[in-house]
């Protein structure tokens, strides 16, 4: 038991090191890290992430997974996750692309035809082309398959209307992958259908949502009689549910647990910094309960992701302990903030610039993390998830089992 | 990143595995709950021929030579049994003790007989109530005669000698005392869970042999304390899964309304929220595993996590299965019962919760200094 790397995992580490040294600057202390919920999108901050991306891609280390023929290295799960601690040390624009590279890619290599591969992996790969997803509705969230959003075929094309929403980057998006109803006579799951649709077709409307933090990540997209070639399905008519899957499993594994801004030594150094009825607050025992608490419960989530980084290194797929990063990630994460803000007293009330402890690392976090606990499958789809893959329990009883779509309940509120 | 057990010892641990699903069913467990017999005589010699109390013993004290890791393994397999016997008292503490601080002479005439389960050892700390570790002692010893009264002592009505904390000139000390002699008397107390027993022990004047070095007590106490919640961790770990897993099976079983209880989402979301306790306690006692067997410096703060996980983990365990259950995980008939026991005598065995997340921060803190 180490946590060292193998003689070859040790080599492609020095390998990635010296490209990334000749090719990016060092980290700035002040970098605000990882853009969890897509908020930092401005023209500048696009461009330049663009600029990276292609740098990368040229010298090979874009998607480095994917096939050598699209532009990839054909590299390892584990030699992928060593490059992304490795460019994590080093100042980078924020990731605009891990919609497309985490999920519209992995979906169109297994799925797509060779001229659909051919036409879009390799401008995803070198960044020329920016993806973003279009799965949720308003009223198909965690029932993504409830989805409502309508295919009409029309000789080679599908005329389509309906609504989206929970868009990632859909305002500077180049493609989107789309799941649509192109049979509402069929059961719910059997009337998908699965396309490529580009952003730019007459007929798309993006507007941004103002997040409960004032953050715009994310954007509603409507649909009005836009216009699909059939060349861009995915996957035969009707089985857009399983390609969807895909897409989905691949989501769970690019969020991950990591990445929530401050963490629990952020806790602590905060804890001895301000005082409690006189006293550094880390002296007070109830203080002192709930940082051994947090301290604890974040190891453990660094140390399961330890051990399937392990299984990857090993070259096994890893087990099922690799599904519950985001499920107690996101709520500690939301635990930690509550209690930073609490450690300030009163002050803690604030939101400004210079009076609030901590430089508002706490209350900016508290504000971001009820995003992280719904996107990507909420904490309740986690808990099925678990207990039905990992656990094999017999799933719950439906009410929407073996009807058509259309005579599906849908309550007052539709 | 190599966090995980390897092929060999996985394989160590599923010889121990069969050994006790042959030797050490529940039924087992459950014969020394209901009876006046302090812990299953039979399943200790058992698992001594197979070597287990002697599997860190250097070979050259009759023990196999192995580490940390393997003993790990070892102890999940032993929590996963409900095993009723001194193992934690002789292997992680007693033994433990001695191959910290031992003299030469001292380590050849106890470390051979603790590997062959000859000896039982214990470790006698603990005064009063509300004490968790070396702070409040008042047993003395001058002139290597020890005076006090120790209570409880776990395994101390069957123990043959004692690593026992008292005051000396130079202030806290350990020493080895053999509780077959006249200055020792001692009585059963009764335990939360009768498949482990406690005793009170009075020391009156009993010889007693100094272990390492005068006044640095409280250091080698917390030292043997923090190797033990490692280990006793993992006996946690195993308790655990195999009462998660035996709940899962009787959900899975039991139908109300026309279904399984497992298929209900206000059910099955608990199963989901305990297997994610134990996978977070486990790579946390992994952790401590790799430090304890590389004698890491942050073998302090490791021992602390694995040890506020385990107990988390465990107590809960314990709770859910008997919810789960319903009615019958309430009865004595049930096995639901053992478990729940175990877990909360395990929570407090090494000193409480409470007493291990200060630790945890005062280390912390000096980790912050340093």
């Amino acid at each position: 038991m180490d946590f060292n790397d193998t003689p070859e995992e040790a080599a492609f580490r020095a390998e990635a090191r010296t490209w990334l040294e000749k090719n990016a600057a060092p980290k700035d202390p002040d970098d605000p890290g990882d853009d969890i919920l897509g908020e930092r999108t401005s023209p500048e901050i696009i461009a330049a992430a663009k600029e990276w991306q292609k740098k990368k891609a040229d010298a090979g280390w874009a998607c480095i997974t994917w096939p050598e023929e699209y532009g990839g290295r054909g590299a390892t799960p584990i030699q992928n996750v060593i490059w992304g601690q490795e460019e994590s040390n080093y100042s980078v624009p924020p990731n605009i692309f891990g919609i497309g590279i985490g999920m519209c890619g992995p979906t169109v290599l297994t799925h797509g035809t060779d001229d659909q591969k051919k036409r879009w992996i390799p401008k995803l790969l070198s960044g020329e082309e920016v993806w973003c997803q279009l799965f949720s509705e308003p009223s198909a969230g965690s029932d993504l398959a409830g989805l409502r959003t309508t295919a009409v075929r029309e000789g080679d094309e599908w005329v389509i209307n309906g609504q989206k929403i929970w868009t990632t980057g859909a305002q500077f998006s180049d493609w989107g992958i789309l799941v649509v109803r192109s049979d509402a006579d069929v059961a719910k799951h059997a009337g998908l259908s699965y396309f490529v649709v580009d952003m730019h077709s007459p007929g798309i409307e993006v507007r941004p949502i103002t997040q409960i933090n004032k953050g715009q990540g994310f954007n509603e997209v409507f649909f009005t009689d836009v216009r699909i070639p059939d060349a861009n399905r995915l996957s035969e008519v009707g089985n857009g549910w399983a390609v969807a899957i895909t897409t989905l499993m691949n989501e769970r594994a690019s969020i991950g647990g990591g990445g929530t801004g401050g963490g629990v030594d952020d806790l602590i150094e905060l804890a001895a910094s301000v005082e409690l009825d006189g006293r550094p607050a880390i002296e007070n025992s109830s203080v002192r309960e709930k940082i051994a608490d947090l301290y604890t419960r974040s190891r453990g989530v660094q140390y399961t992701g330890y051990r399937s980084l392990t299984a990857l290194s090993r070259g096994t797929t890893p087990g099922p302990e690799a599904s519950l990063g985001k499920l107690v990630g996101a709520a500690l994460a939301q635990e930690m903030a509550s209690f930073g803000i609490e450690l300030g007293g009163v002050t803690g009330a604030t939101l400004d610039e210079g009076a609030t402890p901590g430089d508002s690392l706490f209350q900016e976090m508290y504000l971001a993390i009820p995003g992280l606990r719904i996107a990507g499958g909420t904490d309740e789809v986690l808990r099925n998830i678990i207990s039905e893959r990992v656990l094999g329990l017999p799933p719950e009883t439906r009410a929407d089992k073996g009807i058509a779509f259309k005579d599906i309940p849908t309550g007052p509120a539709s | 990143m190599n966090f995980d057990f390897s092929e060999d010892q996985k394989l160590l641990q599923q010889t121990a595995r069969d050994f006790l699903d042959e030797h050490s069913p529940l039924s087992v467990c459950r014969e020394v709950l209901e009876s006046d017999q302090p812990y299953s005589q039979s399943l200790f010699k058992a698992a001594a021929e197979m070597g287990y109390q002697g599997t860190v013993i250097p070979e050259e004290y009759g023990g196999a030579g192995f580490g940390y890791l393997e003993l790990a393994v070892v102890a999940e397999e032993l929590g996963r049994a409900l095993a009723p016997i001194p193992f934690s008292s002789s292997v992680y503490l007693a033994t433990e003790a001695i191959l910290l601080a031992g003299s030469e002479e001292q380590k050849q005439s106890h470390l051979p007989r603790l590997a062959a389960g000859e000896a039982i050892g214990t470790f006698a700390l603990v005064e009063k109530a509300g004490q968790n570790g070396p702070e409040g002692v008042e047993a003395t010893c001058k002139g290597g005669k020890l005076t006090g009264t120790k209570l409880p002592v776990p395994d101390g009505d069957v123990a043959d000698f004692a690593v026992v904390a008292a005051r000396s000139d130079e202030g806290l000390s350990l020493f080895l005392v053999d509780l077959d002699q006249d200055g020792v008397t001692r009585e059963p107390v009764g335990s939360f869970d009768p498949s482990r027993s406690m005793a009170q022990i009075r020391f009156d004047g009993a010889d007693a042999s100094l272990l390492g070095t005068a006044g640095e007590g409280a250091a080698l106490a917390e030292r043997v304390l923090d190797r033990a919640a490692v280990l006793v961790g993992f006996e946690q770990l195993g308790g655990a899964d195999r009462a998660f897993e035996m709940t899962k099976d009787f959900m899975n079983g039991r139908y109300a309304f026309g279904r399984p209880i497992s298929s209900f989402q206000a059910l099955k979301h608990r199963l989901a929220d305990l297997w994610c306790e134990i996978q977070l306690t486990r790579s946390n006692c992994y952790y401590g595993a790799w430090a304890l067997s590389n004698d890491a410096p942050e073998l302090g703060i490791a021992a602390c996590i694995s040890r506020i996980a385990a107990c988390k983990a465990y107590d809960l365990a314990g709770v859910e299965m008997i919810q789960l259950h319903g009615g019958v995980g309430y009865t004595w008939e049930y096995d639901c019962h053992m478990f729940y026991r175990r877990a909360k005598l395990l929570s407090v065995i090494l000193g409480s919760p409470a007493s291990w997340k200060d630790r945890l921060v005062t280390r912390l803190q000096a980790q912050n200094a340093a």
